[in-house]
């Protein structure tokens, strides 16, 4: 190791161990979706459909978790609807 | 009994290739009849690699399909007669893998083969699925950098899920990681994961650790696979990992850094 090495040597010292640490955060994510039924996204997408016909939601409104309890799985659901000002589809159409 | 072994990775360029051929070789060297098959079909390089590129006349796609025997299409690699080499197609596409062609083939190099070693393509499309599908051990090819363990994690959950072995609810793959391209110096000075970071992370065991070396380019360039080089400290390292896949034990090397002289030290290289 050079002086220069010897330098720059804290400046460095970090990025091995934040390249672990983001691995470690980013794996464990991973392996939690892992089991999850792979028709998640086509439901969103299916949900997306038939709630926006009544309310002005995009995709990013609607939350779909599968938890796993004492040997029961949930399916949660979570769909933030928009305020009331912003008019809904349905009522534009008639 | 012979035993099918794959060399996977998800990412692509960390080495599977390079190790492919070095582990053919060194396996072969060590005296056990082997055939490496390149499963890249359209990006064949094995043949590069192994230095038998202008003696291709069939490939795995002809014998799939009934148009070469197998006879035909193994190459005899000119230094070691107990080793052969199955190249990719270079003309087809990955549809021309069907799981009852591959298996037929598989099955037929059993008869002859100890080893039939399976370099996968890079990604997870339908080569790599059919590269590691037959496996009864997987070679995890890793180097020490995210986006590489990220792809060799998600590598490990198919080979835990969508193998032959996983699917008939046989022994899991016995997996082995080997990192490559790595360099003690660089762990040292904290800016590259280390070994037990890396194992730590995939939690499978150490196989072998190949140090970044010019002559894995060197070797690549003359068509002679590195293990051949024993002069190289890449080429030993991949001779301790095939000693350590046959239940040698050997310890491991090229972990820290060189030792360097004190001018060296103080200047750096």
């Amino acid at each position: 190791m050079s002086i220069l090495d010897y330098l720059t040597r804290n400046r460095n010292k970090k990025s091995a161990s934040m390249a672990k640490e983001r691995l470690q955060i980013i794996l464990a994510h991973e392996h939690t979706n892992d089991d999850a039924p792979d028709y998640l996204p086509a439901l969103k997408q299916e949900l997306l459909a038939v709630v926006s016909k009544y309310a002005n939601i995009d995709l990013g409104d609607i939350k779909v978790n599968l938890d796993r309890e004492g040997g029961f799985d949930i399916l949660e659901l979570n769909i933030t609807l928009p305020d009331q000002e912003k008019k809904p589809k349905t009522a534009a159409r008639r | 009994m012979s035993k099918v072994i794959v060399v996977t990775s998800g990412k692509g360029g960390v080495g599977k290739t390079t190790t492919s051929a070095s582990f053919s070789t060194g396996l072969a060297m060590r005296g056990h009849k082997t055939v490496v098959i390149d499963f890249d079909v359209g990006l064949r390089n094995l043949d590069l690699i192994m230095g038998c590129e202008r003696r291709v006349v069939y490939d795995f796609v002809n014998v799939i399909n009934g148009e070469a025997t197998l006879k035909q299409a193994l190459i005899r690699d000119k230094a070691y007669d107990n080793l052969y080499i199955l190249p990719a197609s270079q003309t087809r596409d990955k549809d021309a893998f069907s799981k009852e062609g591959v298996g037929k083939v598989i099955d037929e190099l059993k008869e002859s083969f100890d080893f039939i070693v399976c370099d996968s393509p890079a990604g997870i499309e339908r080569g790599a699925l059919m590269a590691l599908y037959f496996a009864d051990e997987a070679l995890i090819v890793t180097n020490p950098e995210v986006s590489s363990v990220r792809d060799s994690d998600r590598i490990l959950g198919i080979l835990s899920a969508k193998s032959k072995r996983a699917e008939d609810g046989l022994d899991p793959i016995k997996e082995h990681l080997v990192v490559t391209r790595y360099s003690p110096s660089r762990v040292e000075s904290g800016e590259m994961l280390s070994i037990d970071d890396i194992q730590e992370l995939l939690g499978i065991k150490l196989l072998g650790i190949i140090p970044e070396s010019p002559a894995v380019l060197q070797a690549s360039n003359s068509g002679v696979p590195v293990v051949r080089d024993d002069d190289s400290n890449s080429g030993q390292a991949y001779q301790d990992l095939v000693a350590r896949f046959l239940g040698e034990e050997r310890p491991m090397r090229f972990m820290g850094p060189e030792k360097k002289g004190f001018l060296q030290r103080l200047f750096g290289t």
